[in-house]
């Protein structure tokens, strides 16, 4: 590839997401150092449970696949973008109220951030990853509100494109994250 | 052809440096030169705020049993001189010449996102000021640049100045890792046409691959920060060992930083020397790629040494082994750098401007602080010698006998390019052998009182033979490092003043950046002369050695 060819946008946002990788990297690491190594209290075996989460899990990573629909909808100038994209926004939303429940319930329990080791990586590392869906859910929601008042046009495609990077991203952490946290729990 | 085509005649009316002197229009320039002009000064506000703490210790250190100030005073004091040296010295003020040079040299007319560019900046100056307001708060932080957990949560530092310490150091962080994307993206789409990676100028190489370190390693201290952020506000467990955590965790994840970081402080510096020492040399650089291809080999080196800074821990016999062999591997690539500048000079046609003689200092002190460095990576030398004064002289020769001297002679290189005017050479030799001298009586003898045992970051020592002399010389040579700054401030002052109008190319250099007026317009280039190597405006200038197939990537 030319350099002339290289989008600027798209490759800012693929730098940009290595060096959130390395972020995620250090909180993950921080919770695997501490995982056999939680003296008494809450762990994730006792406290989780992965069937349900599981099924959370499995609409957001879902969700790649309704952005990577909504893209191809925006390259052919179909209006189906917008039902894809709300579609994608849905499939977040619901990943985050399963999370919001999932800490209810544990909060009630009191398991805390500050209970022991386990709570505090457990919070810490899902904490932020729902950060970062909370941004992605936010970027789309003005994707879709400038796609309705028709303010979206056609060379808006490296806005969309790295949009769909990150949610992309945000999909692969809560793999890694939900592999570490809730499969590794069962044992 | 005695003066380039390429560069607008004075037709134009100069530039002037008043005209954008309105405050608001710095505040909200986006303009890449305006901002790393501003990167250059607010690094220089806090380096007289570093450069007058470090006087303050060595007031207090100049003789045994002094009383000039408090433990916990002394405490904050080191702590701020470290962290505002490292973080709101050397690396803004790196990437700062970066931001003004690198969109000239490859005859780009901005960074390529300019408003992030400039988001940059502030966030690097507000999170400094955020540091600093600690002090106003009433306590500042006080565990030492690289805050080893558990000193630095709550129950052993209950004021709030560690957790300044993480928000403003958190700020500045981001900021660096968006200059960090800021200029990879520049370099791979905005070169000009012609200018592949192989004809890149050496300081926007290594401006590139240090951007790359810093995507690497400044999340690693972001995360870092966060974690004992929530230590000290939320209670959480990372840390501390009362409730579960591990302070060797801070260990190994700041200096999974930390390293990278100490390159992350020196690359820029050695591409600034493989633009000077060139230019004054009269002669290409030697060994172009191996320079590039070795900064290569250190930036992926550079994550895989943290572990020196443990060895006095106790990690084990292997892992001491495999950290060992890492750390002495590096001074291969550094060797070859040292041997390729030397190479240039070697037979070259030397111009002792006050920049080269910058240069030439450097070669000498970067080369004994490599030296005592590769003496770290031997592991009984390092258990023997772990915080005492020896590293503080280890590490100042590296970062202010190579980086900070690199940078001078930097300034002086480009400062007729920023302003339009010459650096006085005369106050400028002043500057450099008040300087040499001050920095050598500093931290020379350091080496000596280190290897005699005196520790590091204690308020205070025994009389004990030699020490207090030893001890006395270091700090009148701090006041004689002190004032010579106060010399350079002078200098930048009175030259941007009266300064010798400097022209387009004062220097007879070849790069880009030398292609357009002095300052540059906003749009920085008219026209960018055609790249067929590594030298165009030599090129431009020597039409007959076009041919020279040595000069050509």
């Amino acid at each position: 590839m030319r350099a002339r060819d290289l989008n600027k946008t798209r490759f800012a946002m693929l730098l940009f997401l290595g060096s959130e990788s390395v972020f995620f990297i250090f909180l993950i690491v921080a919770y695997i150092y501490y995982h056999g190594d939680v003296r008494s209290g809450p762990t994730a075996h006792s406290s989780l449970d992965p069937v349900k989460t599981g099924i959370y899990t499995a609409i957001l990573l879902s969700s790649s696949g309704t952005i990577w629909l909504a893209e191809r909808a925006f390259r052919r100038g179909s209006s189906a973008f917008r039902w894809w994209i709300a579609a994608t926004i849905a499939c977040g939303a619901t990943f985050l109220c399963g999370e919001m429940k999932e800490y209810a319930k544990m909060l009630h329990e009191d398991i805390t951030i500050s209970r022991n080791v386990f709570g505090s990586t457990y919070f810490t590392l899902t904490g932020f990853h729902a950060a970062h869906v909370t941004v992605g859910l936010l970027l789309m929601c003005v994707l879709l509100g400038l796609s309705i008042r028709n303010r979206l046009r056609e060379d808006h495609g490296e806005a969309v494109e790295s949009i769909s990077y990150y949610w992309h991203f945000v999909d692969l952490v809560w793999a890694a994250v939900f592999s570490t946290i809730y499969l590794w729990s069962t044992r | 052809m005695s003066e380039l085509q390429v560069v607008p005649a004075e037709m134009e009316r100069l530039h002037r440096f008043e005209e954008t002197a309105g405050l608001l229009k710095w505040i909200t320039s986006v303009d890449h030169k305006q901002i790393g002009i501003m990167y250059v000064l607010a690094t220089l506000m806090f380096f007289l705020f570093g450069g007058v703490e470090a006087l303050l210790m060595r007031i207090q250190l100049s003789w045994p049993g002094m009383h000039f100030l408090a433990p916990e005073t002394y405490d904050q004091l080191f702590t701020l001189h470290g962290t505002t040296m490292i973080f709101l010295v050397v690396m803004p003020l790196l990437i700062g010449i970066g931001v003004y040079v690198v969109p000239l040299q490859i005859g780009a007319r901005d960074m390529a996102f300019p408003r992030l560019n400039a988001l940059s900046f502030w966030l690097f100056l507000f999170g400094g000021l955020l540091l600093y307001f600690s002090v106003f708060y009433g306590n500042s932080p006080d565990a030492g640049w690289f805050a080893y957990a558990p000193l630095t949560e709550k129950p052993y530092s209950m004021m709030e100045g560690m957790s300044f310490w993480c928000v403003g150091l958190l700020t500045a962080g981001i900021g660096t890792v968006a200059s960090g994307i800021n200029f990879i993206v520049t370099v791979a789409t905005l070169r000009a046409r012609g200018m592949s990676l192989n004809r890149l100028p050496l300081f926007t190489w290594m401006t590139l691959v240090n951007s790359f370190i810093i995507l690497g390693a400044l999340p690693a201290l972001n995360a870092s920060q966060v974690m004992l952020l929530l230590d000290r506000e939320l209670h959480t467990r990372f840390f501390n060992p009362t409730g579960g955590g591990s302070p060797i965790l801070w260990q190994h994840f700041f200096w999974n930083f930390g390293h990278p970081e100490v390159y992350i402080l020196i690359i820029p510096a050695w591409g600034m020397l493989s633009e000077v020492i060139p230019v004054f040399s009269r002669k290409p650089i030697f060994g172009y790629t191996f320079v590039a291809a070795s900064t290569v080999a250190i930036a992926l080196l550079s994550f895989w040494v943290w572990g020196h800074h443990m060895f006095a821990v106790g990690l084990g016999h292997w892992p001491d082994i495999f950290f060992a062999a890492t750390s002495a591997l590096i001074a291969v690539p550094t060797g070859i750098k040292i041997f390729a500048w030397i190479g240039t000079m070697w037979g070259g046609a030397i111009r002792f401007t006050t920049s080269m003689m910058f240069a030439v200092a450097f070669l000498i002190q970067f080369t004994m602080g490599g030296v005592t460095g590769i003496m770290f990576a031997v592991v009984p030398i390092d258990w023997q010698l772990t915080d005492t004064y020896f590293v503080v002289a280890h590490l100042h020769y590296v970062l202010f006998g190579g980086t900070l001297f690199a940078v001078f002679s930097g300034l002086y290189y480009w400062f007729p390019k920023m302003s339009g005017r010459m650096l006085s050479e005369r106050i400028g030799r002043w500057h450099f052998w008040l300087t040499v001298i001050g920095f050598n009586a500093t931290f020379f003898v350091q080496h000596i009182v280190g290897a005699m045992g005196m520790t590091r970051r204690v308020w205070t020592y025994p009389n004990l033979p030699r020490w207090a002399v030893l001890n006395l010389i270091s700090s009148i040579g701090a006041f004689v490092l002190g004032f010579s700054v106060l010399i350079f401030l002078w200098n930048l002052w009175v030259s941007a003043k009266r300064g010798e109008p400097a022209g387009p190319n004062p220097w007879d250099a070849w790069t880009l950046e030398w292609a357009t007026t002095s300052p540059p317009p906003e749009y920085n280039f008219r026209e960018i002369p055609p790249v067929h190597g590594r030298r165009p405006l030599w090129d431009l200038q020597h039409p007959e050695s076009e041919k020279n197939p040595k000069e050509h990537g």
